[in-house]
């Protein structure tokens, strides 16, 4: 749980963040987007006092984050950064390894974390661990940047545009491995990006920010539902709206009950994909199969034009 | 695999040791330099003990220099120090237009003949490379790995320890190859303040008009200071080459 | 105004208390031979004299140590240091008795440790206010100008340094002529070679890397030895070709030092000039070759101006290092302010040390400001120039 109360930061004259309140629970993945310069990388940094605020206070766990020093305080936080900041003189198991050293764990528990992490990414611990930063391609070397900031088993994980740097299809990729670690350590990830697909497809909360200040805190279907102002109504992009919610579900929440004919979508895809498999084969409905296989029912393009549309 | 410069550099280095141990065998070499009954290699003392009395010379100097340049340019580098960075700066940039004989002059009158004036004047001038140098690195380091740095929790003391100086390490090391040459070259000059150093063996041949020892002196200098110059950059290299610069 | 303090004002107001209440400020000494006395500032002035320098040190180290604005820290400085040179002239007259030519008064460390507060004052005044070229230039020339008029008017003949100068008017300022000479002169030849040589290496890659090979090597030959070296060879010349000892060429003297200084300069001239063709961007290159220039219009009319500042720049390492290398000239007959410093270390006479060693530390920092400065003036958007 992370309490964000009134967080105000200035510099000089300016205002960089205005008063921003947000209760973020554990477990979840909070999005926080906004266009550059609204003030997403500031509130971010605040969080694990790489910046300090003008006012206001942080409470991770119920716990002032100024009830410590700002370095340990740091190494029980996950932090992974755009263009990942990996330290080139160290291999990529001493960058995995930095946070378990500075905390003193024993070597044989560091290398067990090295090695579970490097196979939880895909990356072979034997050919990759004792490589520099700058032996990896793109997506790998933000892969490790991303294992680096899990070492510790950290409770919370904060990135900055982590895929920023990543071509189209690694990105998707890498969306999709982090949802995945997300599950496996139960970690509470607050995340910054600029691109709206992104925060649509991992987030479980969304908080747009437009000028320093919170402008709509809310689940991606109520956002799309009901925009809070204009700005984060063209943020969404207003052709795009239908889309987004559709992705948001899958086709377990659209099955309806009877028979469809020719090829069968899986019940875990999006709905999104559903209506895209109807509008290429130019069917009416598929036939959706479970997770076992076997035929559950149909989803139909009446039905998903239904869900698809805002509130009249 | 021996590459050919390498083996030239090794070649050099043992053309240097024998001459320094045995110089008759290259007696025949500089006679032709020398007139009919002067020596050809110098006499008035053992080449091997004065290169080995310039090195320390340098060596002592260049450490010297090496541990307060870094020191200062640590402490100019923190948050606590930054006021004084854009003066160092300059400070660094006007010591540079000092010639180095001129400091050694001026050694003299304060602080005797000898060793001493010639190991301060290279000390004040070999710190000017390594500070700048030092500042250039440790004020160039990419701010994604510096923030990474604070962000995994590292202390001011282990950022500096474990990431700003090994990062910057390859180019503080070129500002000690810098120093160390020049200090190579000008602590021959410290002979006219009567350091013992290789300068003896060339003032020796100007004083007495004898080439042979102007030449065996300027040249012992000249291949130390080469093979220093180039093993300093093969380790900058290696350094380098791991970070993928 | 809140009242702050300044770090390094704290350092520069400690120096100056040091410097001005317990280190001496002046040494007498009763014939040029005999040791020194150290005089402190109250001893070594007539008290109104005293009671002013001081007044001026306390006032200048409360403006050091209190965050003030730049200018008047500047101000301050250079105000101080010229009262500075005025009380060392007045301590002179103070301290020689009437109608004794024999005693010397030079200044102790006291002053030099001042001097050196206040210049650090000026310097770090400078760095903040970061004047432009011109006016940096016009700061220099009136420090030259202040200098010059306190030795024209007689200010400092009671000290020791200028008695050394007035024994040897003559040859101080034959030497001077001599040392600009091989300074500049060796700088004008490596020009005049170094450029084309650099155009020649940037064209043909083969080359560029064995003379930059062979210009490096001779870096590292120390200089005495090169100069000594080259002895040999000049001397040969003098006596078989013919004409040649008429111009002057001789195997010891100002020859062979003209030529070491010349094989120094070769170095950052044509390396800068290599890097600063190298560094002109390809799209002017192609732009160039697209409009139809032929090879030689490219080099003169978009290749040099954009590599100028790069070669300007190796021609500001020359400069610099030719004048002090120069000193070295004096060790083979060669001439130059080394005389003066080499006659002084072999007699221990600080003065006469000084009077070698500060003009050239002189003409070098003049050097040094002007050539930055024209370096600044021709650099576009003011990015540093980076040398090779
Ligand atoms: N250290 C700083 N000093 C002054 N202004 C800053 C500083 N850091 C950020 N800013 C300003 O704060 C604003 C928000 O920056 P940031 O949080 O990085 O925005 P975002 O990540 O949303 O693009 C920007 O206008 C930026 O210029
Ligand atoms: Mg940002």
């Amino acid at each position: 749980m992370i309490e964000i109360e009134g967080i105000s930061k200035r510099y000089g004259e300016t205002t960089v963040v205005r008063d921003v309140s947000l209760t973020i629970a554990p477990r979840t993945v909070t999005v926080i987007v906004g266009t550059s310069g609204s003030g997403k990388t500031t509130l971010l940094r605040i969080i694990n006092r790489l910046v300090e605020p003008t006012s206001g206070t942080i409470k991770l766990d119920g716990e002032d984050n100024r009830s410590l020093p700002d370095y340990e305080l740091r190494r029980r936080i996950g932090y992974a950064i755009q263009g990942h900041g990996l330290f080139p003189h160290r291999t990529v198991a001493q960058n995995i390894a930095t946070v378990p050293t500075l905390l003193g764990w024993d070597r044989a528990r560091i290398e067990a974390k090295v090695n579970e992490l490097l196979t939880l990414f895909q990356l072979d611990p034997v050919a990759f661990g004792p490589r520099y930063p700058h032996e990896l391609s793109g997506g790998q070397q933000q892969r490790v940047g991303v294992a680096r900031a899990l070492a510790a088993e950290p409770k919370v994980l904060l990135m900055d545009e982590p895929f920023g740097a990543l071509d189209p299809i690694i990105r998707a990729k890498a969306q999709d491995d982090l949802l995945a670690i997300q599950k496996h350590f139960e970690t509470t990830i607050v995340l910054v990006t600029h691109d709206m697909e992104e925060a649509f497809h991992l987030a479980d909360r969304i908080a747009v920010m437009d000028k320093g200040e919170v402008v709509q805190y809310a689940t991606p279907a109520e956002m799309l539902v009901k925009p809070a102002t204009v700005f984060v109504e063209s943020l969404i992009g207003a052709g795009e709206r239908p889309f987004r919610l559709l992705a948001i579900d899958t086709v377990a929440d659209a099955v309806e009950p009877g028979v469809a004919e020719g090829e069968a979508i899986a019940s875990s895809a999006s709905q999104r994909e559903a209506l895209s498999m109807l509008l290429w084969s130019g069917r009416k409905a598929l036939p959706v199969v479970g997770p076992d296989g076997a035929v559950i029912g149909k989803v139909s393009l009446d039905g998903l034009a239904q869900r698809a549309a805002g509130p009249t | 695999m021996l590459r050919l410069p390498t083996l030239f550099r090794l070649l050099a280095f043992a053309v240097l040791i024998a001459f320094l141990v045995q110089p008759q065998w290259f007696e025949p070499l500089l006679r032709p330099l020398v007139q009919e009954n002067a020596p050809a290699i110098y006499n008035q003392g053992s080449l091997l003990q004065l290169t080995l009395l310039h090195l320390r010379t340098v060596a002592i100097a260049t450490a010297g220099a090496t541990v307060v340049a870094l020191a200062l340019a640590i402490l100019v580098t923190r948050r606590s120090g930054a006021e004084f960075l854009p003066l160092s700066r300059s400070l660094v940039n006007i010591g540079q237009t000092f010639p180095p004989v001129a400091v050694l002059a001026l050694a003299v009158p304060i602080f005797g003949f000898g060793e001493k004036p010639t190991l301060i004047a290279l000390f004040l001038y070999g710190l000017l490379p390594i500070f700048e140098n030092a500042l250039t690195g440790l004020t160039t380091l990419p701010p994604s790995i510096m923030e990474a740095a604070r962000g995994t929790g590292m202390t001011g003391r282990q950022r500096l320890m474990k990431i700003e100086l090994p990062l910057a390490m390859p180019v503080i090391l070129a500002g000690i190859r810098l120093s160390v040459v020049i200090s190579l070259a000008t602590a021959t000059i410290g002979s006219t303040v009567a350091a013992r150093t290789l300068g003896e063996v060339i003032i020796a041949g100007l004083q007495s008009n004898n080439l042979a020892f102007v030449v065996q002196g300027g040249l012992i200098v000249a291949v130390l200071a080469v093979l220093i110059h180039d093993a300093l950059q093969a380790a900058e290299r290696s350094l380098g080459s791991r970070m993928g610069r | 105004m809140q009242l702050r303090v300044d770090k390094l004002g704290v350092i520069i107001a400690a120096l100056a208390a040091y410097g001005a209440l317990l280190a001496p400020f002046a040494t007498f000494r009763a014939n040029r031979i005999v040791a020194g006395e150290a005089r402190s500032i109250s001893e070594a002035l007539p008290p109104a004299w005293a009671a002013i320098i001081l007044f001026l040190i306390i006032t200048t180290a409360g403006i050091a140590i209190l965050k003030t604005p730049s200018r008047l820290r500047l101000g301050t400085a250079f105000a101080m240091i010229a009262a500075l040179a005025l009380g060392i002239g007045a301590a002179a007259a103070h301290l020689t008795p009437p109608e004794n030519t024999y005693a010397r008064v030079s200044p102790a460390s006291g002053f030099w440790i001042l001097l050196f507060a206040l210049g650090l004052l000026a310097a770090d005044a400078l760095t903040r206010l970061r004047p432009s070229p011109l006016v940096r230039v016009l700061f220099l020339s009136a420090v030259l100008g202040f200098i010059a008029a306190v030795l024209t008017s007689g200010t400092w003949d009671g000290l020791s340094l200028l008695k050394e100068y007035a024994s040897r008017a003559d040859t101080f300022w034959a030497e001077a002529g001599k040392h600009l000479m091989l300074a500049l002169g060796s700088l004008a030849a490596a020009t005049a070679v170094g450029i084309p040589l650099g155009v020649l290496c940037h064209r043909v890659a083969r080359l560029r890397d064995g003379l930059l090979g062979v210009l490096n090597a001779i870096q590292t030959i120390p200089s005495i030895a090169l100069f000594g070296i080259l002895i040999a060879p000049l001397g040969w010349i003098a006596i078989h070709v013919p004409g040649a000892a008429a111009i002057g060429i001789r195997g010891i003297g100002t020859a062979p030092a003209f030529v070491a200084l010349f094989l120094y300069s070769l170095l950052p001239v044509v390396a800068n000039t290599v890097v600063g063709l190298a560094g002109v961007p390809r799209e002017a290159n192609d732009a160039a070759r697209g409009i139809g220039m032929t090879d030689f219009q490219r080099l003169i009319g978009i290749e040099f101006p954009l590599a100028f500042p790069v070669i300007l720049t190796g021609i500001r390492i020359v400069l610099v290092q030719n004048i002090g290398l120069a000193t070295i000239a004096a060790l083979i007959g060669g001439g130059g302010f080394g005389v003066f410093v080499f006659q002084g270390v072999g007699q221990t006479a600080m003065d006469l040390v000084l009077l070698g060693a500060v003009p050239t530390v002189l003409l070098a920092f003049t050097a040094a400001i002007v050539l930055d400065a024209l370096i600044e003036t021709v650099t576009p958007n003011r990015n540093r120039v980076q040398s090779a």
